[in-house]
Order: C-alpha cells, then structure tokens, then sequence
C-alpha cells in the first residue's frame, strides 16, 4: 500500500478517536448546567470528565500535527481557508479548559457562576463548529488554483447546520451516557434521561444527514463504485439503533460502546467518501487537494509512520490504564474525601 | 496595515503569551517530581505538604500553558500557510511527534495526578508527576528542533518548489537545535528557580511557616544556582553558534557595522542604525566578541544587503538585558545559597528575591525576541522571507479581528491566572496535621 493511503487512513483515525473522546466530553460540558443542579451534582460531572479530557484533546493537536506532517499542503490551506471557525473553535477550546481547571480553584461563588457558563460554551461551541466544518469540507470548499473564494457566510449553508447539529446531538448522547456511567444515585438517572431524549434527535439528524449528503456532496460516488464500503454506514446506523435501545433497556455501557462504534463509523463513512480527497474543490475537480497532490514526500511519511509504529501502541496502552484508573463509580462518599 | 505585519503581530503576541506560562512548567514539574520522590523514599510528610502547595500553583499556571499552546499548532495554517506548504514536509514532523511522545505523556499523567491522590499507591502517584516532567521538558526538545531547523536548515533539498526532508538524523541532531533546547530549558529551570524563591521569600518576610519555606528554599537555591550557571554557560556555546550560522543576528546582537578581526567588545555601546554606525563605543576591551563569538573575523552589517539586515536596535537591546539578567541571576543565587541558614534575618535579600520573581520571565522573553526578531527577514534563515509566508487567502480586516480578539481575551485569561497564583501563593500550604 502507498504511504499515502496508509496516512489518509491514520488521517480519519485520528480525527475519528478525537471524536469518540472529546465528544463525551463536550457532550457532558453540554449537559452541565442542566444536570449540575447542585455544588455536588456538578462536582461529581467535572470529576467524570476532569482527570481524562486534557488527555482527549491531545488527538486533536496530533490530528493536527498529523495533517501538518504528512499532507501539507492541505493543512496550509485547510486552516487558512477555515480561518474565522478555527479560530472560533480554538477561543472555546482554551475557555472549556481553563474553565475545567479553575472552577475547582475558584474561591467565590461568582468565580463558581462564570466557569460554570465557560465550561457550557467552551463545550456547545466546537461540538456544533466542528461538525459545520466537516459538512463544508464534504461539500468542497470554493478554491481553484488561483485562489479561495470563500467568507464566513458561505460556509453557514443548510447543510453544514445539518452535519453540525448531527454532531451536536450525537455528542450530547454520548456525554450523557459518560457520566450516566461514572455516576450513581439521581444524577446518574437524570443523565441517562436527556442521553435518551437527544437520542431521538440524533436519530432524526442522521436520516437528515444520509439524504441530504446525495444532494450536497459527492461522498455517495466511493460508495456506488466498490458497495461494500456501504458496511460503514450500515454499521453507524445499525450502532446508532443499538445505542437507543440500549439506553432504554438501562444497559449503559454497553449503550456507550454503541454511541463509540457511531461515531468511529460516522467520521469513518465521511472519509471514505472524501477520498482520495482531503479537501474537495467545489469549482472544479482538478483543483481539489487529494492525498497525492498535497501529501509529504515518501521519506518523511517513511519517518513518520515508524514513529506511528513505535509510539502510539505505548499512547493507547497507558491511556487505557488511566481510563481504568478512573472507572470507579463517582458517589458522594468518595468525592467528600477529594480535596475538590 | 497588511496581513503580513498584523500576522506577525498577532504570533508575536501569541508566542509572547505562551511563553510565559510554558518556563515556570519546564522546571517546576522536576522540583515537585522531587519533592513528592522524597516523600515517599523518606516518608517525611513535610514534602508531601511541600508536593501539593506547589503543585496547586504548577496547575494553575500548567492550564494557560495548555491552551495557549494549540494556538501556536493552528497559526502555523491559519496565518503562515506559504510557510506551512513550504516547510510542511520537515517542519510538520518534529511538531506531530511532539504530540505523540510528549503531550500525551503530559497530559495524561497530569490528569493521574491531579485526580489520583486517593486513587493510586504514593509511589504510583509520585511516578505520575515525574512522568509529566519529563514530557514537559521532552516537549520543548521537539519544538525546539523544529525552531532549530528555522534558524539553521539542514537535511533536506528543495524540490518542486518546497523543502522536503532528507536527512532526518541531521534534523534532530542539528546543533542549532540542541543548543536552543538545552539553552531555552535551562532558563525554564532558572524562571522556577526564582518563582519558589520569590515566593518562599514572601512567607519568611511575613514569619509564616518558616520552617516550611526554608526547606523549600533550599530545594529552590540550589536548583536556581545551578541552573543559572548552566544558562550563561550554554549560551555561550549557543552564540558560537550563531555567530557561525546567521552572521546577520550576531552583528545585530552586538551592534557591529564593520566587518572586523580580532573584534572587541564596548562595555557601553549605543547604536545609530539611521546612520548605519554606532553613536557612542566606550570602555572597549580588546578582542572579546571575536574569542566570545569563536570567529577571529565578525563580519559586519554593511557586508549584507539591508533588505537583509533584522533590526538592529531591538535586537541589540534585547540581548544585552537577557545577558545582563542572566548574571544578576548568578550574583543572587550564590547570595541566598551563602545566606541560606540564617536566611529568615536577611530582610534585604528576602525583599529582593520576592522582586525578583518577574526577572526571569523578561530574560526569556527578550531572549525569544532575538532569536526570532535577529532572524529577520527571514522565517526559514536563507531560505524563505518572512514576507512570502503569510496566508494568502487571509484578509488583513481577518487577522486585525483575530489579534484584538487574542489581546482581548488573553489579556483577561492572564489577569485571571496572575489573581489565583498570587491567592494560592499567598494563603501557603495546607495546616500541619497533628
């Protein structure tokens, strides 16, 4: 295989576990406000999501770094084009972690009230924005070879709200089935409750999403020409379904591995009909930047998929054991013996 | 204003910010690494009361640092995409391994850290800290390599009108690099240094805990004295090799106009760049920048173009306050580690030391501002002009947005982190227990 097919795929991977990560925990900064209805309550949500979602959004700087390494090219223009979102999304990342860390050391109660609303926008923010992103980048953004002929306004299309919304709710869903999992008693329940009530939403946005696609983009083309690549979806869709029913039955882990395997097929649907784009030009096919076009030489991208090789095992080996570390069940007991 | 000096502004800016939260981690994460290894090695409580009080101030300042830091990955595409295109085949790898084998290492141990007191065995927990040190200072060899490559190119070829890497051994061994990262750390270490002496210094003035604070003083002294030392020391192979790969920031740094042998050095210098000369040169001493420098022959600004010169009287002024400091941080070192037993009766020091805190931070600061100000015009030295770096596809009215925006916010951010450390610093470690 060429190593340029082998970085477009780590490309998606790294997109879609950030997704599968950080998206539980916008999903339960989301749900903060709502459930976090006392000291204890929202004590117990920053202490599900606290000691791992620093951790989570290190996928999205090596997603990143990843980009910059092997495709160049499209991370030059990628940003550059995207400039106003990115850097909209980037003022919610900063405000959602400083938010998580100095809530605990807040030392009056207005301090407590303004983390609280930055924990909340620094979360809906990027969760919505991301997904804005990605449904302009399935559509193909207005570049050819002179130039980009975009503005903020063109890439607030019906569309786009779509695939944002999807990845709102979708993100909500598995926020609530987090801290559902790491908590117990009353706020376990609640959670659960709205993880249920934005399943539905999530559920109706999809089907939204897999018909306006046809009209939009040009992702269903992979699709028709190799069908069983069609497994992906049907394996979001059929996991969606799961994530539901599982929910419903109280089976909740077993609901968030579902809502896991979503959005992995979800991100993974996307990318395989992109490719081998990595940002389509919606002018003119030629001038779209593919993984031939804009990737790194096969020196560098020999280089780094050793780094890949040797590191990464090592990442997901000691990330698993911190996620193990902090599996316990979350009770009021157990959070009296923590300084916050 | 165009896009060009509003994107250079706003990373200027940025870059600024970052850095001030990034020095105090590098070596503050060691001393509590040790702090906390000694508690559990020796059981003695008092450097477990020492782990957390420092570590309460190391994660406050820690989450700026964070969150600044992945704006400086998304600015090298949102505002440098020429620079990105150009440099992405060498420049993107060092940045993606940074990611891989620090950030995570830092990230999630921290994440132990702070949450895994009641959770993970002592000596567990006293891994993770050490863990997080570690990659701290792992990270900032990957980006210095990356920097390194900036000021000084090697291993690779231009083909197809970009870099491309083809020699990655030579990049992650580029002298330039290394010097960088040893010299760039080790000021980290000093700014820490200085931070637990300031504060340490702050608590004996007001008689609080003094037992306490003289302990943490003198983890604090030695760690500042020796670190201080090592700075100046590094720095001086760190000018060698400046003075061998970029003639243009060395002549800059000592204001050099003249190509000159044996070249000596103007204990007081002002320099007059309108006029491409130096207003006053007095108290020369002979020969001492062409032995500082390692070059018998210093050649001088007018040997270059000006459209290739960096601006002189920044750069000039910055290194001589970053080289200033770097001794006075010597002279105080030594001072409190002489003073060091009695050191609760010495008022004067004490106050200085508390004074002293922000020093370091400026000697970092102006230090970045000749390395990156003394590379100009450049961006990649001798390859690539800054001015043909910038995004094209960015509208100047974008980035004079975005850098209010960064001001704006950064500013209130910053305000915010000063407030809690200086709360936390203040209101000491937690009571004894009995």
């Amino acid at each position: 295989m060429e190593f340029q097919v082998i970085w477009f795929i780590l490309w998606g991977l790294l997109w879609a576990v950030y997704f599968a990560l950080d998206g539980f925990d916008f999903g339960a900064g989301i749900l903060y406000p709502f459930i976090g209805k006392d000291e204890i309550s929202k004590k117990a949500i920053i202490h599900a999501i606290g000691p791992v979602w620093n951790g989570n959004e290190v996928w999205l700087i090596t997603a990143g770094g990843a980009t910059f390494a092997a495709f160049p090219t499209t991370y030059a223009y990628m940003f550059s084009y995207l400039y106003t979102p990115l850097l909209i999304i980037l003022f919610a990342l900063i405000l959602r972690g400083v938010a998580i860390e100095f809530r605990p050391k807040a030392l009056t109660e207005g301090e407590r009230k303004l983390w609280d609303v930055g924990i909340f926008i620094g979360s809906v923010v990027p969760a919505f924005l991301f997904g804005v992103a990605f449904g302009n980048i399935f559509i193909g953004l207005p570049f050819d070879d002179k130039g980009y002929y975009g503005a903020l306004f063109s890439l607030i299309n019906p569309y786009g709200i779509v695939v944002g919304l999807l990845f709102l709710f979708t993100f909500i869903v598995h926020g609530g089935i987090w801290v559902s999992l790491r908590s117990s008693n009353e706020l376990s329940a609640n959670s659960s409750k709205m993880a249920i009530r934005f399943w539905y939403l999530a559920l109706i946005f999809a089907v939204v999403f897999l018909i306006l696609t046809a009209f939009y983009t040009n992702l269903y083309n992979n699709f028709i020409k190799l069908p069983h690549w069609f497994l992906v979806p049907a394996t979001a869709v059929f996991a969606l379904i799961l994530t539901g029913y599982y929910l419903k039955k109280n089976k909740n882990l077993r609901a968030f591995v579902s809502s896991t395997i979503f959005i992995l097929a979800l991100i993974f649907s996307g990318v395989i009909g992109l490719y081998p784009n990595l940002i389509p030009s919606s002018i003119d096919a030629k001038y779209s930047l593919t993984i031939f076009n804009s990737s790194s030489s096969p020196y560098t991208l020999k280089i780094m998929t050793i780094v890949v090789i040797l590191f990464v095992p090592v990442v997901i080996f000691y990330q698993a054991w911190a996620y193990k570390t902090f599996s316990y069940k979350i009770t009021k007991e157990k959070l009296s013996e923590e300084e916050y | 204003m165009d896009t060009v000096l509003l994107s250079r502004l706003q990373f200027a800016a940025t870059a600024a910010f970052h850095f001030i939260f990034v020095p105090l981690t590098l070596g503050l994460s060691l001393l509590i690494a040790y702090m906390e290894t000694k508690y559990v090695r020796t059981g003695d409580r008092e450097y477990l009361r020492m782990a957390k009080f420092w570590g309460r101030l190391f994660v406050i300042n820690f989450a700026l640092g964070v969150v600044t830091g992945i704006t400086m990955e998304f600015q090298f595409g949102m505002n440098w995409a020429e620079y990105s295109r150009y440099v992405g085949d060498i420049f993107g790898s060092p940045l993606a391994i940074e990611a891989t084998v620090a950030f995570f290492l830092e990230s999630t141990f921290l994440g132990v850290w702070i949450f895994g007191w009641n959770r993970i065995s002592p000596k567990l927990h006293a891994l993770a800290i050490s863990l997080v040190a570690i990659a701290t200072n792992l990270s900032a060899l990957w980006i210095l390599i990356a920097n390194g490559w900036m000021q000084n190119p090697v291993g690779y070829v231009i083909n197809q009108g970009r870099a491309e890497m083809v020699d990655f051994w030579a990049v992650v061994t580029n002298p330039y690099g290394l010097l960088k990262f040893a010299h760039t750390v080790l000021s980290g270490w000093v700014v820490a240094g200085f931070f637990v002496l300031g504060v340490s210094a702050y608590h004996l003035l007001k008689r609080n805990e003094t037992e306490f604070f003289k302990k943490c003083m003198k983890i604090g002294a030695v760690f500042a004295l020796i670190s201080s030392i090592l700075v100046v020391a590094v720095g001086d192979f760190h000018a060698k090799e400046v003075s061998h790969t970029q003639p243009t920031k060395l002549a800059a740094m000592e204001s050099v106009w003249e190509t000159t042998k044996n070249a000596p050095m103007y204990l007081i210098l002002i320099p007059d760049p309108a006029n491409e000369k130096n207003a006053i040169e007095a108290i020369k001493i002979p020969s001492l920048l062409s032995i500082l420098a390692g070059k018998e022959e210093i050649k001088g600004l007018k040997e270059f173009p000006s459209s290739e010169r960096p601006p002189v009287m920044l750069t000039f002024l910055s290194f001589r306050v970053m080289v200033i400091l770097g001794f006075l941080f010597i002279i105080l070192a030594v001072w409190t580690v002489i003073k060091l037993k009695k050191i609760e009766h010495s008022q004067t020091l004490l106050r200085l030391l508390l004074w002293s805190i922000p020093l370091p931070y400026i000697a970092g600061q102006v230090g970045w501002i000749v390395a990156e100000v003394g590379r100009q015009p450049w961006i990649v030295y001798g390859l690539l002009k800054t001015a043909d770096a910038v995004s094209k596809a960015v509208e100047p009215s974008q980035v004079l947005a975005s850098l209010i925006g960064f001001t704006l916010f950064y500013g209130a951010l910053g305000l915010v982190d000063v407030y809690l450390l200086a709360k936390y610093a203040r209101r000491g470690p937690d009571p004894k227990e009995v």
